[in-house]
């Protein structure tokens, strides 16, 4: 009862209602609308029940107003005159609305009104002449809600409704879920004929419903052959829950297989090209993070649209502050790889402390826009967080930019001509210092820009960036040094592994696991999945 | 290149962990009988579809001097690497001796089998003297434990003090090797190849970067280093080759062009062909 | 011989080893013997503070002789330090006996709390000494022996191995932070009792613990140092400056850097196993990489590849350390992180190397 009371649907129209009511337009009022609506004022249930068919035949656009109300107990009418009033509760007494007209009646005492009292019959009858009439709405949308909703209470009385429904329905989507209402009173038929065919129908629907009613139907009738077909058809759909919860975890693995390439992918341009591991690649992501809460900081009003905003923001911050860390430290420690990681490390270390001193030592918190919550409905089995389809999508489009400024623009194919041969490029008149400052800006640019994408996700913290220095590491060795592809490639199979491994591993577990399988890959293959040959690649 | 290929590589079904292969032991006696004491045969290397070798088949006879010449990219430093077991051949199959397979042997194995070589670029122990230089190199058991407990007997510091001889470093005995000019550390070099008493040497550009009287002493060392061992030197210098070579052989795009003595050699229309161009 | 070659000429190590026979002596003096209202008096604390600093210190030996001399740079060497100090950590538990909360004879408080009914089996024998001791070198030198086996021959080197080598660290954190593992989860052991029968309290414990790691690191030191000038050192320095061409001259590599990777662990270990009494709690923290990698920096502080350096640069900073924490506490990450950038760039030989310089002291 609550379910339904709190049901998207029934929200919708009361939120439809009260926009009427507020407007109190002045609806030519249709002496035979009138009456109908005054009818429902008498003693005798079954005549209520009559009254309640003829008003929703008069096709009166406040008809499901006034069912509403009543079905919500909030129709009562007025003892003076008798005449039947919408009500809303206020201290001491009601707000009173003209039932058939919309107009404000002014507010009364408790005593002024008496309930027009319904019982469980006509609260079903409501119900189904209710969902009728959403289900000859105008609005697509308030159609399928309602049809979602007729699935939950199918019964004998409900099928002329559905079928006429369906027959003047043309989207196919509410047709189908129609349909299978259809099936699931057909499955209460007597007639066993009819029955065998409401399971063919249902035969591999994912609503959890129709699995519901499939099982009591085996258990009632636990040896004929109906339960058999029934059993198939329950295997069936078992199935492709099944399949659909592997996609779902695919997705999962595919979205933390981005997170995990984003924070790679700076980590695998300034390792590729310049052999050096930035051990504040971490902190440089954190700051991003960081950018993200300033500039929603600064912006309290337009939280929406901050993401738009911290997005240059963080690539620009994360980017000086890797420029400065390449032309104030690591370009003194050129050709000293293990140094290069100390140094860094320390550098993480001052950020980190950096953040916890001028910011806070806690968590801060990141607000999400809008229109990054919610969810995707593939269908009733499969459906995906806007906040992971997003970030799959930006990932996608991150690499893609990146591949396109390593391959078309000019500094690309310097960073290129320097990650192979650094003498030879210098030779021919390649700037290599300015060169690697500029790779190192990008990469930690990049870095800030996964920070702004893993805020969305995760906890803001000053500890935040450790978390994916070693991830990040993984994916660029397990996809070969030196190879956005195989950071790709290796970013998502990482992902999907460790998402595949959770459910009977546990996340830790999993996460060993994978590391375990990394340390033994590099047995077997020490220059990743897309290892760089030739010569060069032997020192 | 297709998407699965590397996978494919990595799952290889014809090749196991190395360690899980059976380890083959050297016989002390090196069975030459029918002459040759390394055995080539269609070797084939590609590096990212570039074939570094071709096809490449060449017999080394025991004791013989040999020059490999041959211009840049002809594959002669991946030959060496091939032998020494630095990198392994696509295809094709490398004897020492008869009998030892030396494509299932690790880089330590071969130059413990005995074949030393000395590098393109000299790398010397540049923290070490160069007494500790040769000491390290001195054929003795290179096992962990004997080499903590390791002493120099008699017999071995005759040995270093004579090879120090040799390559004329008896002086700078005690100097670290880094501090070596570029000359002596190529014949620190191989004096380490020395000390290593191997059968084969393979001397990788022995002479660049050479005074011309220093490359006069290298030729008279090599040539008197032959008949002992086996010794097969890559050298550009033509004039250093001539004044060594008793046979030759230059090496074209991974593959054999041409054999033979230095004047046979120099007169081949193909040979001149590749040297000189159109 | 040994001596001989000892003296010969190692310097610093002699002032060393002189340095902690001095402190052998006095500590205990200063400590037992002398009145607490004396102003001479050294308080249990300060003992127990400095028998921590010396377990650092081997472990800082341990790191040098791996990084200093064989260039290999483990971010992982706090693994096989807490692994030590977790086998004794669980012989600890076992002398508790019934004396926990819970009373329970067998089974430590925290497996009573988690309803474990019996001992897993990898606890069993942790009640004798003997086999605690073995374990706090069979363990550490197990594992390294695994995971430098995988590495080393497929030639995992520099940054690689030390990013593995801290992943490793990682991985076992997050491993230990299981209550399933069964080492007492998050909060790890403590509440420690007594070790062979004397109390862990008492002030002559605390210096006979001392004691230990003052032999234990000269022990090591001297083990190192043989090491160093056999020519087994000679190699292990001619892998670190060309490991490519120490293979063509005909050695195993793999198997050198596997035999000091082992060595280097067990006395990771064993400095654990010493650590752990005298601070009198373990938990999965030990393995936080930041403490690994802090370790290096201590090495490098004091001056790699040179024993007494790590010695020097592990007491230092660690004295730092305990100065700034309790005084400035917001501080320390700054020093620390500040540190590493400097030594890295301007003090590549550490402290040691700038007094050599002038001392003009032939290299090892």
């Amino acid at each position: 009862m609550d379910g339904i009371r709190n049901h998207p649907v029934l929200f919708l129209l009361r939120r439809m209602f009260a926009l009427l009511v507020l407007c109190a337009l002045p609806l030519p009022a249709l002496a035979g609308f009138d009456e109908a609506v005054q009818a429902l004022n008498v003693k005798s249930f079954s005549k209520k029940a009559d009254a309640i068919i003829a008003l929703a035949d008069t096709g009166n656009e406040r008809v499901t107003g006034i069912l509403q109300a009543m079905l919500d107990s909030r129709l009562f009418y007025r003892k003076s005159d008798r005449r039947v009033v919408i009500v809303e509760k206020i201290d001491g007494g009601y707000r009173l609305t003209d039932a058939a007209t919309g107009e404000a009646l002014g507010e009364t005492g408790r005593r002024a009104v008496k309930k027009v009292r319904i019982n469980n019959k006509l609260r079903g009858l409501l119900r189904n002449t209710l969902a009728r009439l959403s289900l000859s709405s105008k609005d697509a949308e308030i159609r399928h809600a309602a049809a979602k909703v007729m699935l939950g209470n199918v019964s004998a009385a409900t099928k002329p409704v559905l079928t006429a429904a369906l027959a003047k329905e043309t989207e196919s989507d509410i047709r189908e879920l129609l349909e299978t209402a259809l099936a699931l009173s057909d499955l209460g038929s007597e007639d066993p004929a009819m029955r065998l065919r409401a399971i063919e129908v249902l035969d591999g629907n994912l609503e959890p419903e129709v699995r519901n009613r499939l099982n009591r139907l085996l258990e009632e009738e636990a040896d004929t052959e109906l339960a058999e077909v029934a059993r198939q058809a329950i295997k069936n759909i078992e199935f492709k829950l099944k399949f659909y919860s592997f996609m779902e975890t695919v997705f999962f693995g595919l979205s933390l297989g981005s997170v995990l390439l984003l924070a790679a992918i700076g980590l695998a341009i300034t390792f590729g090209v310049m052999g050096v591991i930035n051990m504040a690649h971490g902190e440089l992501i954190m700051l991003g993070a960081y950018t993200t809460y300033m500039v929603q900081l600064l912006m309290p009003n337009h939280i929406e649209w901050s993401i738009m905003v911290a997005i240059p923001a963080a690539f620009i911050v994360s980017g000086l502050f890797g420029i400065a860390i390449e032309r104030g430290i690591i370009r003194f420690l050129y050709g000293r790889p293990l140094e290069t990681l100390l140094a860094t490390f320390g550098v993480s270390l001052l950020l980190q402390q950096l953040v916890r001193t001028t910011v806070s030592a806690q968590n801060v918190t990141v607000e999400n826009p809008a229109w990054l919550s919610g969810s995707l409905e593939i269908n009733a089995a499969l459906s995906l967080t806007y906040n992971r389809l997003y970030i799959l999508l930006f990932c996608m489009l991150v690499f893609f930019a990146l591949m396109l400024i390593l391959k078309k623009t000019s500094l690309g194919l310097q960073v290129r001509a320097v990650a192979q041969n650094r003498a030879m490029a210098r030779a021919m008149g390649i700037r290599s210092k300015w060169v690697d400052a500029m790779t190192f800006g990008l990469g930690s640019g990049i870095a800030g820009v996964a920070g702004v994408a893993l805020s969305q996700l995760t906890n803001v913290g000053p500890n935040m960036g450790q978390a994916y220095i070693i991830d990040s590491f993984m994916v660029v060795v397990f996809g070969g040094v030196g190879n956005l592809w195989g950071a790709l490639v290796g970013a998502m199979s990482l992902g999907v592994a460790n998402k595949i491994l959770e459910p009977w591993a546990g996340a830790v577990l999993a996460k060993i696991l994978v590391l375990v399988f990394i340390i033994l890959f590099i047995q077997k293959r020490p220059r990743g999945l897309f290892p760089q040959k030739g010569r060069s690649a032997e020192n | 290149m297709k998407p699965l290929d590397p996978l494919r590589k990595a799952l290889r079904r014809d090749r196991v962990f190395d360690f899980m292969m059976p380890q083959v032991v050297f016989s002390p006696d090196l069975d030459v009988s029918h002459g040759p004491i390394l055995y080539l045969e269609d070797v084939t290397v590609s590096f990212d579809g570039f074939k570094a070798l071709n096809n490449l088949s060449l017999y080394i006879d025991d004791g013989e001097l040999r020059c490999i010449i041959g211009p840049n990219g002809a594959g002669k430093t991946t030959m060496m690497d091939v032998i020494t077991g630095k990198t392994r051949p696509d295809s094709g199959s490398v004897f020492f001796g008869q009998k030892i397979d030396l494509l299932r042997l690790s880089e330590t194995d071969i130059a413990q089998g005995g074949i030393g070589r000395k590098f393109q670029r000299p790398t010397v122990f540049e923290s070490h003297t160069v007494y500790e230089n040769l000491e390290l190199s001195l054929a003795a058991d290179k096992g962990v434990w004997p080499t903590l407990f390791a002493s120099l007997n008699q017999a071995q510091k005759d040995r270093i003090d004579e090879i120090l001889e040799v390559i004329a470093l008896t002086e700078q005995r005690h100097h670290l090797a880094g501090t070596l000019s570029h000359g002596q550390k190529q014949w620190l070099e191989i004096g380490m190849l020395l000390a290593q008493s191997p059968r084969v040497l393979l001397v990788d550009e022995p002479v660049a970067g050479m005074t011309a009287q220093e490359t006069e002493r290298t030729a008279e060392l090599l040539t008197s280093l032959a008949g002992k061992h086996s010794v097969v030197v890559v050298e550009h210098d033509m004039e250093f080759v001539r004044s060594i070579a008793r046979k030759v052989t230059v090496l074209h795009e991974g593959s054999v062009l041409a054999e033979g003595s230095m004047d046979e050699v120099q007169n081949d229309p193909r040979v001149i062909e590749v040297y000189l161009g159109e | 011989m040994l001596l001989g070659r000892f003296y010969h000429s190692d310097r610093g190590g002699a002032i060393l080893l002189a340095g902690l026979f001095l402190l052998a002596i006095v500590v205990p003096v200063l400590n037992l013997v002398v009145p607490e209202s004396s102003p001479f008096h050294l308080s249990t604390y300060t003992v127990t503070l400095i028998g921590k600093y010396l377990c650092y210190a081997l472990l800082a030996l341990a790191l040098d002789l791996i990084w200093g001399y064989c260039g290999i740079l483990s971010l992982g060497h706090g693994a096989f330090f807490a692994l030590g100090g977790y086998a004794m950590g669980m012989y600890l538990m076992r002398q508790i006996g019934d004396r926990g909360v819970y009373g329970n004879p067998e089974l430590p408080d925290f497996m009573v709390f988690l309803n474990w009914q019996e001992l897993p089996w990898y606890w069993l024998g942790f009640d004798m000494f003997w086999f605690a001791m073995l374990m706090v070198v069979l363990v550490p030198g197990l594992l390294a022996f695994v995971f430098g086996w995988f590495s080393f021959r497929s030639r995992v080197t520099g940054v690689y191995l030390a990013i593995i080598t801290q992943a490793l660290t990682f991985a076992l954190m997050l491993a230990f932070f299981r209550n399933e593992m069964g080492f007492g989860g998050n909060n790890g052991m403590t509440d420690f009792k007594d070790i062979l029968g004397f109390d862990l309290q008492a002030d002559s414990t605390r210096v006979a613990l001392f004691l230990a790691s003052v032999v234990a690191l000269a022990v090591s030191y001297v083990a190192c140092r043989f090491i160093i000038n056999s020519k087994l050192g000679r190699v292990i320095v001619a892998i670190r400056d060309a490991e490519s061409r120490t293979r063509f001259v005909g050695y195993q590599v793999e198997r050198f850097k596997l035999w000091l990777f082992v060595f280097s662990a067990v006395l990771a270990g064993i400095a654990g196993a010493l650590y752990v009494p005298q601070v009198g709690i373990i938990n999965p923290s030990e393995f936080a990489p930041l403490n690994s990698i802090e370790l290096v920096i201590w090495v490098a502080v004091g001056g790699r590849g040179m024993l007494y350096g790590a010695v020097l640069g592990a007491l230092l900073v660690n004295y730092a350390k305990t100065y700034f924490t309790a005084a400035f506490p917001d501080l320390w990450l700054f020093a620390l992180g500040a540190l590493f950038v400097l030594v890295t760039i301007f003090l590549p030989k550490g402290l040691v190397g700038l007094w050599k310089k002038r001392g003009k002291e032939p290299e090892p």
